[in-house]
């Protein structure tokens, strides 16, 4: 073993070299011919090579992620990805065999969200990789970094539509960062590293890799760089500090300044820097629904989500102010109604990780290009020298405080017993603080944004942008994976919880007990809301017709059951599930008749928003 | 957008250096699609490095969308330099190369003496065709297919822009 240096200009030519100055590439399979390396195309990289060792493709892919430090992949294996499944037979990280790949996408997703850095799936080739495609795009539309490692059919097979082949790569590319087909097995160790780099750094996001059989199965001396550079990929991340005093005196001269946090929040771990900058300036603090568990939702600057059904009073709060500090925060549809009438008459300064998200959907008058973590450090900094005579009982804060009671007086409320909104406060009541939750995507969704307040930061996450129904309960295991000390809770509506049900098996064999709090109403609620808003009740295809028995699937499966009709019964079943460390199925009955208010329908602007009183 | 709409939006001309590797044009065009912006012309070539391509873009939008283009395109890992090129300092170029119906004589005569005047080169005559070799600005080129629309153009095929900043 030696240890070699090759600089970015010479390394092509290098590589030619050693390997003329080596073994041949020996192809240890089927095909007849040997490929020649002269016609690949090989990355250009600049890179320390230290080891060098015959091995596979398939090992050479198990030492990559071994050295990226991974701990568990999720799964399903097929034939073109048979010889990654035997050497993932001695690798040293964890397998969980998956009953369907989308859920092993949202479990490396969930599992990401929560450790900060890259969750990994794998699947076959064709529809092994469909499959995984919307937990890619899924991933994609929220930053998430995945590594998605599908198997393709050997090389020479490409392009023949031959069984279980699909153009992944063609496929993949408008929901990935990039996407990777490796064409030697001496690729594989520098296409993960620069997997893992493109996935992590900037604003994070999916990657995909792409092997083809015949590449795994190659065996080759095989080379592990520990630099790799991607010349045409440079994030930013220091944010220019000319822009950031400007910003900061935009905030001392503004009367009635507003926070809006965002994902990137979240993502970048600026939890207390945010906290330490609201403080600071006074200013009550809203959140984008992904933003959600940004800012603790107890404190008393805290004002929860804008946006279609944000709180009634942060949807109401952001019109009054007249400086709001976008935080990580794209300027979603979903988030601020109609871009033209957003912030109309006010300054916005927009502090991001992408420059592509500046000026995307709303012109601003500042922009901070750059890692939200230390462009609010420096923020802070600037201010704790500077004057900010700002008290808590400032006009604009009273303001808050007037908001917040006139709201939680007028907001359409049901009488009976037990209702969405109770059996989240319930659940917000019994759940320890540090536990992780997400959700299913619909009205338990939205529901969880009004009325489960997240206290300890980045326990919370959602599929927000793309809004993947079945996401919520994959990607709690993955969530489990993670942290396996911390209860962790999907709250699932029935219609969500259908669609990746099978998953009771990966938690329950896998060991990774999860919760599932499943507000069911008998309906896909959120359709039917808007069927009985905007279509005159004429419902179609809502209805789930008490199909199938919630309590029953879960025995079926090995997991805990139990149904509730009342707050007592609730009450028990949540202290059970807490108790025991078996995956739980709360089937809790609610009111098919039951809204999500406030609405900000679709089209309009927050000022147009509906509170149902 | 009726096509006249279209012509009236300004014309930008988008230079980048790219990835010489399977795949890039894909991803590029796929871009310009999935985010709703129109190419007028594309063009690709190899440069002075051989693993760096040339490509050239020309586009009709407006300049408020211009950034959002160029901020994308930046995103794009393949791309590893972009930039909107100043049409006032800017040595651009296109190759159009056009098959004309000369029946006769005379007809072949006036397009010959049409060519000269745009310095075009006449390629091949055939017994009722000619066939010009035009090189030019967009401009120039559109002007020359007006003045030669009257004899019916049986084919024609354009290269699209290729250009480079003047100086240094």
């Amino acid at each position: 073993m030696s240890t070699l240096t090759f600089t970015k200009h010479i390394w092509k030519k290098s590589f030619l070299q050693i390997h003329s100055s080596l073994k041949r590439p020996k192809l240890n399979y089927h095909t007849n011919e040997c490929q020649s390396i002269d016609n690949e195309y090989i990355y250009e990289v600049s890179m320390n090579i230290r080891t060098m060792s015959e091995m596979s493709g398939s090992k050479a892919l198990m030492q990559s992620l071994e050295k990226e430090g991974v701990e568990i992949v999720f799964g399903l294996p097929g034939g073109a990805n048979l010889p990654i499944y035997d050497a993932l037979v001695d690798a040293k990280f964890r397998h969980v065999l998956v009953r369907h790949e989308q859920s092993a996408a949202h479990m490396a997703d969930g599992y990401a969200r929560i450790k900060r850095k890259a969750g990994v799936c794998l699947a076959t080739s064709g529809p092994g990789a469909t499959n995984l495609i919307t937990g890619i795009a899924t991933a994609y539309a929220d930053s998430s970094p995945l590594i998605a490692i599908t198997g393709q059919v050997p090389l020479n097979m490409i392009g023949k539509d031959a069984f279980q082949e699909t153009d992944i790569i063609g496929v993949a590319n408008p929901c990935t960062k990039y996407a990777f087909q490796p064409r030697l097995a001496t690729e594989i160790p520098e296409v993960i590293k620069k997997s893992f780099y493109i996935a992590e750094s900037g604003r994070p996001g999916p990657v995909l890799v792409d092997i083809p059989k015949d590449v795994q199965q190659e065996v080759t001396d095989i080379q592990f760089p520990d630099l790799i550079k991607v010349r045409g990929y440079k994030p930013i991340v220091d944010p220019d500090l000319s822009n950031v005093g400007k910003a900061v005196e935009l905030i001392i001269s503004s009367q009635r300044p507003i926070i809006m946090a965002g994902g990137g929040v979240i993502l970048s771990g600026a939890f207390s820097e945010l906290q330490a900058l609201a403080e600071l300036i006074m200013a009550p603090v809203v959140t984008t629904f992904k933003g959600k568990g940004a800012f603790p939702e107890n404190h008393p600057l805290a004002m929860g989500p804008i946006g279609m059904h944000g709180h009634a009073e942060a949807n109401r709060i952001i019109l009054e102010a007249d400086c709001i500090l976008a935080v990580g925060a794209r300027f979603s549809d979903r988030s601020v109604g109609r871009f033209d009438e957003f912030g109309k008459g006010m300054n916005i300064i927009h502090l991001d990780i992408d420059p592509a998200e500046i000026g995307k959907n709303k012109s601003v008058d500042i922009a901070i290009v750059g890692d939200v973590k230390s462009a609010l450090r420096t923020m802070v900094k600037m201010l704790s020298k500077g004057r900010t005579n700002r008290s808590s009982d400032s006009p604009w804060l009273q303001r808050r405080k007037e908001l917040i009671d006139y709201f939680s007086q007028n907001i359409k409320d049901y009488p009976r017993e037990l209702t969405a909104r109770k059996a989240l406060k319930k659940l917000r009541e019994l759940l320890p603080v540090d536990s992780i939750v997400t959700t299913e995507v619909g009205q338990c969704q939205m529901w969880t944004s009004l009325h489960f307040d997240v206290i300890s930061p980045g326990t919370f996450f959602s599929s927000t942008g793309l809004g993947t129904m079945g996401f919520g309960f994959p990607a709690s295991i993955g969530a489990k994976a993670a942290r396996p000390n911390v209860p962790v809770v999907d709250i699932a509506g029935d219609g969500s919880f259908n669609m990746t049900e099978n998953s009771l098996a990966v938690s329950v064999l896998e060991n990774l007990p999860v919760i599932v709090f499943l507000l069911n109403n008998d309906m896909l609620g959120m359709v039917a809301q808007w069927q009985r808003t905007f279509y005159d009740r004429r419902y179609m295809g809502v209805h789930q017709k008490r199909c199938p028995d919630y309590v029953k699937i879960a025995e079926a499966y090995g997991a805990n059951g139990f149904k509730v009709q009342s707050m007592d019964e609730l009450d028990k079943a949540i202290k059970s599930a807490l108790r025991t460390e078996v995956a739980t199925v709360i089937d809790i009955t609610i009111d098919p008749e039951e809204d999500v208010y406030p609405f900000v329908a679709p089209g309009t602007g927050l000022k147009d928003m509906i509170t149902g009183a | 957008m009726s096509s006249k709409e279209y012509r009236n939006k300004p014309l930008y001309i988008i230079s980048s250096l790219v990835e010489n590797k399977p795949g890039v044009l894909f991803r590029i065009t796929n871009l310009f699609r999935a985010r709703n912006f129109n190419i007028e012309s594309i063009t690709v070539g190899i440069t002075e490095k051989p693993d760096l391509s040339r490509m050239t873009i020309t586009t009709r939008i407006d300049e408020s969308i211009l950034d959002q283009l160029v901020k994308q395109l930046r995103k794009l890992i393949d791309i590893v330099e972009v930039e909107v090129l100043d049409v006032n300092n800017t040595v651009y170029r296109e190759l159009a190369l056009i098959k004309i119906r000369a029946k006769d004589f005379t007809n072949r005569n006036e397009i010959i003496n049409f060519a000269n005047v745009f310095r075009a080169n006449i390629l091949d005559i055939g017994k009722e065709s000619v066939t010009v070799e035009v090189i030019g600005t967009p401009d120039k080129i559109d002007a020359f297919k007006n003045l030669i629309i009257q004899y019916d153009i049986v084919e024609m095929a354009r290269t699209g822009v290729s250009a480079l900043q003047r100086g240094e």
